[in-house]
């Protein structure tokens, strides 16, 4: 609930907000949230059934709702029909039949209810009405086409509102938040199609028992929201027009889940139903712990919902986006909101609804969520289907403000999306590594069977912010280390000391090593040494060892890095202003080196080249009174003609390299050469580092396709007719295998290769990015880079890349407790061997993700231990060990599992996954698989833990109630389903760049951000609540801002008013707005400055700077933009959130029956 | 002309020519039997004060094989306007410019006196000389900033609108561009990589003209200049940046561990040059002077690995086989030479180490193209310096003594054909009927190429004589030969000389001793000695030296007069009577006795007999020894260890070395002082004397001879004990002495 409400806060629409509060307020107490909670709750153990009963046709929406056919049906009563559909799929759309009516009457209260609410909230409900309002259009449309059902939807909803929402809400609950929708059993009409609709409704009957009863309530305090409702419909009723199929739908669809918000709130304490009904009532706290929630506590298990939508609609929807919901159809349903999906009750639960709603439901978050969710119910909409902005506030405000101790073994960190400080004590802060689960199964079996993989995050650099402590750096003296005799782990907090402390016993092999005699140290009655407190290595997860002499290549202590300039002076570049733009950069750029912590100055040398159909190299030692230039045109053998000189301290050759840097752009202003070659540039590089018997890094700036003759020369392939064929995979690979090979001597001798591109056209970004993709490196891309516009971008991310903190030459190994290994590696690293990850250079915003396999049984009471060693050499040349140390628990229950999951993990390691396996397998396998896997998951959880229920009911746990919708997400990104805008190297470019990202990153790049910036706050400094991606939460009077770490758009509408355009882009009027600028203009105005700092602080957050682009709605680039809009369809065939969650539903069903 | 001295002399100062036999045997066998080929020694470019050019071209003979030059010996039908070629008797018309010729108005090289004339033609458009440094930066800091010096310095002493360009070389090569400001610019190439002509162009960037390089218009193509003159500038537009980029060389920065040579790219660096210059001017002067200071170490042509507990080879080891590197590498620099020889480039090369520095195998190098070698111990002696400041030495006339390009045709009646030449040259392989089946030196062919050469470069060019036994010669009959030069002068000029002579034919049998008397026993000597050097360059030591004695003792047999079974009877006549002798010296030359030599030493040695004229060519076979002495004034003495008094000062050239020997009486005053006691003052001018005169040898000697001032007992007399016939030693001093 509170996360629909959240949405709903989100959605924004200026009215909601103020609202929220009060119309909540109201909400909840018509809603009886307090006591109808509980009843509910009750209802929902008997819920389910009772949700079907009533709501039962359709109920659920949850998925299937959308059920297009629900749609159909319910057109009349869209928002129930949503609901419906969703049951309806889950449930046998069948039962709907009857039981849509009942469920319609329901719905409708709950409807009403949520309208309330809505208003209230502003989101959910009002969105819903609101929104359709506001988008007169869709709404408007669905109006006509659901006319006549409108009408009969209003009544209908109203029925159905009272009845689904109780249903959902019980659903929900039952489901533990599942989508309790159940009530959508009604909407059978769907469930005609699917089987277990029939099962359904027995279900709903059994909820109807009980739920009834409870739903009564609810349709009691739901009737008021009914009016609400009856706005909702409208809404609702359009997508169902649009039916099926359109977006719009979802909305619909939603519509129906949002009921289930109500029970969300419920939710929580639908846990709990589990449990019993009370105990729901009691807050959501309560329910975690409870029953299937409990697990949750954190999230629960949101079983989605799939609850109610009853309408008949939900039958069909299932497969909603099947042919069947539409069918199914039976219109009537509809009505059912059911979706509730919400387990969002579940949602709500635990996360945001307290700070969202913190002011408007005052009391218990719980309550709160459950009348967030109310609301939707009447739109039936999107409101009600997990929403990620829902979950991230309520994470963010549940535990944002504590800090996160790490020394309590299986812990659950704070979503990546919340600010939160950490307290090392003695596990490694999650900024290090973010696991999938943090409660492992202790079997095999276990894990197969759940599919949950188990995975890492580990991003062995991540910069910390200022507050916390960087890791300590250790001396254990000239033997190095202290370490197992046998694994060779390193000294950690979980050795065990024993017989008084002469010996330890490893956490991971268990091997008994004798302890240094210089190590020694008496213990104490605990066991533990004297000295833990005062050695970071026995205290804390993450530190550092200072590495001997054993530890380096060639037994030789390494010398500082290098940081070679390679920059391409083809006619491209200099025509663009490229050469003359790096090079003035440069020139202040040197100064700022990384350095170590306290050093005066950087011990990094520099060296230049640039390049074109052969290769300058520039002698720039501090003595000469000019800078020389060497020409290397053999580019079939390439060496570095010059070794003193080359490489040089920048404070030392200051005056000479200020003279090169002012020198290049003239000298080749009147360069004709077109030609570039692309190897060789990357093996001098590689050759002057080995030369000067160092690591480094080579900055490359490259603008085409290197098709000069030279080794690795490449040419054009690039064919789009290839996508969606077998050979697609091919777009992916390199040409030849010769940049591979390159790779592996670049990471041998510790050559990190960071490109920036600049391409006018194709230039094969799947080869070219091999060696930095391998060597750790990072790829740039600016296509069609022009002076004005991108200058700002790439000046930016040139002075983060120069300036971040990076380690050479690095060796990773993950250590495990015996019983699991690490077995799979992904991101930018080269691997000789299966343990150990190379990287010739490695920076603060690398990411590894590995993947862990049993290979024997783990113990509840040992848990699992994690050691990931780097060894590395840092930017002043000190050989280290950074050690990075997490407890993991291990159980032999999967609910354990499932409650100590992080969606956003997991969806980080699936991404990499699966554009891993886009290498391999055409991309619609990949997908399937993607799919498959994850209906697994979903099936696995739904059959082993959570309560019973109908089958039409979408149940989802708690902690990945977000995995349908991020999954959407990956599956509709443009590597795994491009565009038709979307160029192959596009493709590859984001297919690597996914690959290294981190938890964060990979949150916001599926899901991106969407900040209602006419509704920013211009005197605070905080940002506007997010809200939804779809074009439904887009008002026209608004402006938006989107980002998904690559790009900020700012969405102007078309009745913005004047004096905010003014303000911000210092124009008179919307049609004078250009979007040719890649800033904002600065205005003295605290909305400019708001907005301007609002771009700021993200720019700060993201590793690399965005674009920023600026979209006028109805323009051209507007087509664009909706390709964020991630929750609604996209124009390349990508599914729409609701329709997604319907496909899932059914997958799971089929998996379940 | 009273005795065939002065004609000899006479005809060298007119023509540049000495013949071994200045009247030829008539028939084919005799002319075997005499032991001594008929050849000449040619001096193409001796410098003639009274020679005015003629500025229009020669008339040439209408018969396609022939195209002899009208020559004071041809015929000439003032009324028909027509003339006869003397060597193949074709009657052709005179040029119509010639219309007023008679009797009484002959063109210049109708008349006797110009039996060597030189005609300056117009042909194409001339290039400026072009002077490419290359230079190895594998050098002690000292001898690199001598040599920087001498190249800094170098530059005044170019023409002006001279082309320069500089490579230089250690473990990379680098091809430095002369006509940036601000940066200097360099193309770089691996020193380990042999590199076809094609890929060098391409890498510099020089082959984009597709059809650029034509013989004869190098400059053709508007672009060409601009691409070319990126490494080649004239000198009064780069001298000062050219200085300073000097300046600027460093040392090779790669780091050298203990126990191993630098890593020098000799091979490469010269394949560059040769590259480049073929890219750009073909067929045009150019001069590429490599300075290097030890052995190439890697890559193409290297001839000693880095390791240095290997040691350079050494005569011992190319006896056994044992010099691993010597074959390629000598392959590699010739296919060098050939290629620039065939683009009438040369290759200069100046080599100063104390080691070996791959003489041997580079050799070829200068040998083929006419190009200078010059061996020194270091960059910092005067020796180098003072040569190397003596390349750009100008004649008489204020014209360079150089020039470049030349092509030699020799053409003969047909009583003579053409055996081959000896000398700084190759073949052109022009086959025709005057050339013979038997060679002698480079054969086969009656054209040479002669990519450089100055006014003292002399050929030895051998001749056969195949006329049949049983068709005499009538009596009075001429045989003659001309040789023509054409060349490109320092002035860029396109010159040709033309230089026609005649001998009478002689019956051997009836006639003897007129050819007897005609013999000239120098220029025989010499002839035979570059026949000698020229085998031992192939042949195995020993087989040489018994070759030798077999034509001494043949030419004995032939022409001594002796009774049999009395030694003392024996009697040469006059024309033959320092002949012996001669070929006494020759065969204890380090020409043909390698022993204490290194094969580099050999190399240098050879390459300097093989050009210089007859008089340089003497002094190195029999070095000349003065004695200075209170008893009158300086004498030639023999070379002999009696000439070896303790009061005596003895001042020897053996042309590579100028050695002041103070007898052991000299000696002693000399450290008592007494040149400085006004009361000795004769003394001091005794001192001063040899000092002086070996002076004035140094200051006109290329290359400049090694001074050595010694004294009896210095360890550095034994560059004049090594010498001296050894009349007198251990086993029969005391006993000779006694005698004396």
């Amino acid at each position: 609930m509170s996360v629909n409400q959240q949405a709903h806060t989100g959605p924004p629409y200026g009215q909601p907000q103020p609202g929220y509060q009060g119309y909540q307020q109201p909400a909840y107490g018509g809603q009886p949230l307090p006591g109808v909670p509980q009843s509910q709750y009750g209802a929902y153990n008997g819920p389910m059934p009772g949700y079907q009963q009533p709501v039962p046709p359709q109920g659920y929406f949850p998925s299937l709702g959308f059920p297009s056919k629900g749609s159909p049906v319910s057109l009349n009563s869209d928002a129930s029909s949503l609901a419906p559909n969703f049951i309806g799929s889950l449930r046998a759309p069948p039962t709907s039949g009857a039981p849509p009516p009942a469920s319609g009457a329901s719905l409708p209260s709950s409807h009403l209810a949520y309208s309330q609410f809505g208003h209230g909230d502003v989101q959910n409900g009002i969105p819903a009405s609101a929104a359709p309002m506001q988008r007169p259009p869709a709404s408007q449309p669905f109006l006509p086409g659901s006319a006549p059902t409108p009408v009969s939807q209003t009544s209908t909803f109203q029925q159905y509102g009272p009845p689904p929402a109780s249903v959902q809400q019980l659903s929900n609950h039952m489901a533990g938040m599942t989508i309790g929708s159940t009530t959508a059993s009604a909407p059978p009409p769907a469930g005609l199609g699917y089987g277990p609709p029939t099962s359904i409704p027995p279900v709903s009957g059994s909820f109807s028992a009980t739920g009834s009863g409870l739903y009564t309530p609810y349709t009691a305090s739901q009737g008021p929201p009914p009016t609400s409702v009856s706005q909702g419909l409208p809404l609702a009723q359009p997508p169902f027009p649009g039916q099926p199929i359109s977006t719009q739908r979802l909305p619909t669809q939603v519509p129906g889940f949002a009921p289930p918000p109500s029970s969300t709130g419920i939710g929580p304490s639908s846990y709990p139903p589990t449990a019993g009904a009370p105990r729901p009532p009691t807050m959501p706290g309560p329910p975690l712990p409870g029953q299937t929630v409990a697990g949750p506590p954190t999230s629960q298990p949101n079983h989605v919902s799939s609850p109610p939508p009853p309408s008949a609609m939900s039958g069909p929807h299932p497969g909603p986006p099947m042919s069947g919901l539409h069918g199914p159809p039976p219109p009537t349903h509809p009505p059912q909101p059911g979706y509730q999906m919400q387990q969002n009750g579940s949602f709500g639960q635990v996360r945001g609804p307290q700070p969202n709603y913190g002011g408007a439901y005052p009391g218990t978050p719980n309550y709160g969520s459950q009348p967030g969710q109310p609301p939707p119910p009447k739109r039936l909409d999107p409101d009600s289907i997990p929403s990620p902005i829902q979950v991230i506030e309520d994470d963010r405000s549940n535990r944002g403000s504590e800090p996160f101790a790490t020394g309590v073994r299986g812990q659950v960190p704070p979503l990546v999306t919340t600010n939160f400080l950490v307290k090392d004590q003695g596990n490694a802060s999650p900024r290090y590594i973010r696991c999938t689960s943090y409660n492992i199964p202790c079997t095999s079996d276990m894990a197969k069977q759940s599919q949950v993989p188990l995975a890492a995050v580990i991003k062995p650099l991540a910069t910390l912010p200022p507050e916390e402590t960087l890791p300590y750096l250790v001396d254990h003296g000239e033997s190095g280390p202290v370490r197992c005799n046998r694994c060779k782990a390193y000294m950690c907090p979980f050795m065990q000391f024993i017989e008084g402390g002469r010996r330890f016993q490893c956490c991971f092999c268990s091997c008994v090593t004798e302890v240094p005699p210089h190590y020694f140290q008496h213990l104490d009655h605990t066991g533990k040494r004297v000295d833990f407190c005062d050695r970071p290595e026995l205290s804390l997860g993450s530190y550092e060892f200072l590495a001997t002499v054993d530890y380096c290549k060639n037994n030789k202590f390494p010398s500082p890095p290098a940081f070679i300039f390679m920059i391409d002076v083809s006619y491209n570049a200099v025509k663009s202003g490229l050469v003359r733009l790096i090079c003035e950069e440069l020139k202040s750029l040197l100064d700022y080196l990384p350095r170590e912590g306290n050093m005066e100055e950087s011990a990094i040398r520099v060296g230049f080249v640039t390049y074109n159909k052969v290769l300058h190299f520039y002698n720039v030692k501090s003595s000469l009174a000019q800078p020389q230039m060497m020409v290397v045109s053999d580019v079939a053998d390439m060496f570095v003609p010059l070794l003193d000189g080359f490489l040089v301290n920048v404070n030392e050759s200051r005056t000479v390299i200020a003279s090169l840097l002012d020198q290049i752009p003239e000298m080749f202003a009147d360069t004709r050469e077109t030609e570039t070659v692309f190897a060789p540039v990357i093996q001098a590089g590689l050759e002057a580092l080995k030369a000067a018997e160092c690591a480094g890094k080579l900055f490359i700036f490259h603008t085409s396709l290197p098709i000069a003759e030279a080794p690795g020369k490449l040419k054009n392939r690039d064919d789009k007719k290839l996508i969606n064929t077998d050979k697609e995979k091919t777009l992916f690979q390199p040409q030849t295998n010769f940049y591979s090979n390159l790779a592996k001597d670049c990471v041998a001798q510790g050559c990190c290769v960071d490109l920036f591109l600049f391409p006018n056209q194709y230039l094969d970004v799947a080869t070219l990015g091999v060696v930095t993709y391998q060597t750790g490196g990072s790829i740039y891309k600016y296509a069609y880079f022009q002076l004005e516009i991108d200058q700002d971008r790439f000046l930016n991310d040139l002075r983060r890349d120069v300036q971040k903190e990076v380690g050479f030459d690095a060796v990773m190994r993950v250590r495990t407790s015996t019983g699991i290994r690490a077995t799979d590696f992904f991101g930018a690293f080269y691997m000789s061997n299966t343990t150990d990850v190379e990287m010739a250079g490695l920076d603060c915003d690398k990411t590894i993700t590995v993947e862990f396999k049993h290979d024997d049984k783990l113990s509840e009471d040992s848990g699992a231990l994690l050691q990931c060693a780097l060894l590395y050499t840092s930017c002043a040349g000190q050989r280290r060990l950074r050690i990075h140390n997490l407890s993991l628990n291990c159980c032999t229950q999967l609910a354990d599992l499932y409650r100590n999951c992080e969606t956003d993990t997991l969806i980080n390691y699936l991404a990499k996954y699966a554009y891993r396996g886009v290498l391999g397998s055409p991309v619609k396998t990949v997908r399937d698989a993607l799919i498959n896997q994850c209906a697994q998951i979903l099936a696995c959880y739904r059959k082993n833990c959570a309560n019973p229920s109908s089958a039409g009911q979408l149940i989802l746990p708690e902690c990945m109630k977000l995995l349908p919708v991020y999954l959407n997400c990956v599956l509709k990104s443009d590597v795994l389903q491009p565009g038709l805008e979307v160029t192959t190297d596009d493709r590859a470019y984001i297919r690597q760049l996914v690959t290294s990202m981190d938890v964060a990153e990979t949150n916001v790049f599926f899901y991106p951000r969407l900040l209602p910036l006419t509704k920013a706050d211009v005197d605070s400094d905080s940002l506007p609540a997010a809200i939804r991606n779809s074009e439904e939460r887009l008002s026209k009077g608004d402006m938006y801002l989107l980002e998904n770490g690559l790009n900020i758009f700012v969405w102007v509408g078309v009745n913005v008013q004047q004096g905010l355009i003014q303000n911000l882009f210092g124009v008179s009027s919307f049609s004078q707005i250009s979007n040719a600028s890649s800033t904002l203009p600065v205005l003295e105005n605290p909305f400019s400055k708001k907005v301007r700092s609002i771009v700021d602080m993200l720019q700060m957050q993201r590793s690399r700077y965005m674009k920023l682009i600026i979209v006028k709605q109805e323009d051209k680039l507007e087509m664009l933009f909706k390709h964020f809009l991630v929750e609604d369809k996209s124009l390349s065939g990508g599914a729409s959130y609701v329709d997604f969650l319907c496909h899932m539903h059914k997958e799971i069903r089929q998996l379940l029956s | 002309m009273a005795t065939y001295l002065e004609f000899i002399q006479q005809n060298e100062e007119r023509d540049g020519v000495r013949f071994s036999w200045n009247v030829w045997p008539s028939s084919r066998l005799e002319a075997t039997r005499m032991v001594v080929p008929l050849a000449c020694l040619l001096t193409p470019l001796k410098e003639r004060l009274d020679l005015p050019p003629v500025q229009y071209e020669p008339v040439l003979c209408s018969r396609p094989t022939c195209k002899a030059v009208l020559n004071p010996l041809c015929q000439v039908d003032y009324r028909a306007k027509l003339w006869a070629c003397n060597f193949c008797f074709q009657r052709n018309q005179f040029p119509p410019a010639y219309a007023g010729i008679s009797e009484v108005n002959q063109p210049a090289e109708l008349m006797p006196q110009f039996s060597t004339i030189e005609y300056i033609v117009q042909r194409g458009p001339q290039t400026p000389l072009i002077f490419l440094y290359v230079v190895d930066t594998c050098l002690e800091e000292e001898d690199l900033q001598a040599l920087k010096e001498s190249l800094q310095m170098s530059l005044s002493l170019l023409p002006a609108d001279a082309l320069v360009g500089l490579i230089t070389f250690g473990r990379m090569v680098q091809v430095h561009e002369l006509s940036c400001e601000g940066i200097s610019k360099s193309y770089v190439f691996r020193g380990t990589k042999d590199l076809t002509a094609k890929q060098i162009q391409d890498m510099l960037g020089l082959s984009r003209p597709a059809v650029p390089i034509q013989q004869g218009r190098p400059l053709q193509t508007p672009e060409q200049p601009v691409i070319s003159s990126r490494f080649l500038q004239p000198v009064h537009k780069i001298d000062m940046n050219l200085t300073d980029l000097l300046g600027e060389l460093q040392r090779d920065p790669w780091p050298v561990t203990q126990g191993k040579r630098s890593l020098r790219s000799t091979g490469v660096a010269l394949s560059i040059a040769v590259g480049l210059l073929e890219g750009t001017f073909p067929n045009t002067g150019a001069r590429i002077m490599l300075f290097t200071g030890g052995p190439p170490t890697q890559g193409p042509g290297m001839v000693v690995g880095d390791e240095l507990k290997t040691p350079i080879r050494s005569w011992h080891d190319i006896e056994k086989d044992n010099a691993r590197f010597m074959k390629k590498a000598t392959k590699h620099y010739e296919t060098l030479a050939n290629r620039t020889a065939a683009n009438g480039h040369c290759i200069d090369i100046y080599a100063c180490a104390l080691d070996q520095t791959g003489l041997l195998e580079m050799k070829c190098c200068a040998n083929l193209t006419g190009g200078h070698m010059v061996m020194g111990d270091s960059f910092n002696t005067s020796l180098f310096k003072q040569t190397f400041q003596r390349v750009f030495n100008k004649g008489f006339n204020g014209e360079f003594r150089m020039a470049f390009g030349a092509s030699l045709d020799v053409k003969t009646s047909r009583e003579l054909k053409i055996a081959g030449a000896i000398g700084p040259c190759i073949s052109l392989n022009a086959k025709g009927p005057c050339v013979s089946e038997n060679e002698l030196g480079i054969g086969g062919t009656s054209q040479w190429k002669i990519c450089s050469l100055d006014p003292s470069t002399t050929l030895a060019i051998y001749f056969e004589v195949v006329n049949q036994h049983n068709a005499p010669i009538p009596q009075g009959g001429r045989g003659a030969v001309q040789f023509v030069t054409q060349y490109q002068h320092s002035s860029t000029q396109k010159r040709i000389r033309v230089t026609t002579i005649a001998r009478n034919w002689a019956d051997a049998q009836s006639q003897l001793q007129h050819i007897e008397a005609a013999f000239d026993q120098e220029a025989a000597a010499v002839l035979m000695a570059r026949l000698g050097v020229y085998r031992a360059e192939s042949e195995e030591g020993p087989d040489v030296l018994r070759w030798l004695d077999r034509q001494l003792i043949r030419l004995c047999q032939k022409f001594g007069q002796y009774n049999k079974d009395d030694p003392n009877s024996f009697r040469l006549s006059e024309s033959f009577s320092l002949y012996p002798q001669f070929m006494f010296h020759l065969r204890r030359s380090p020409f043909l006795q390698v022993f204490n030599n290194s094969p580099d030493e050999s190399s240098y040695y050879r390459h300097h007999f093989a050009r210089q004229d007859l008089t340089q060519s003497l002094i190195m076979i029999q070095p000349i020894l003065y004695a200075y002495s209170f008893h009158g004034p300086p004498e030639p003495v023999l070379l002999d260890s009696s000439s070896i008094l303790p009061d005596r000062i003895l001042l020897m050239d053996t042309f590579f070395q100028i050695v002041i020997y103070l007898g052991e009486t000299i000696a002693q005053w000399q450290k008592a002082g007494y040149q400085d006691m006004p009361e000795y003052e004769n003394f001091k001018h005794l001192l001063q004397a040899p000092l002086d005169d070996a002076q004035e040898i140094l200051q006109t000697r290329f290359p400049m001879p090694r001074y050595i001032h010694t004294e009896h007992g210095g360890s550095q007399a034994r560059f004049l004990l090594s010498k001296v016939n050894p009349s007198q030693t251990h086993n029969n001093l005391y006993a000779w002495g006694q005698v004396s």
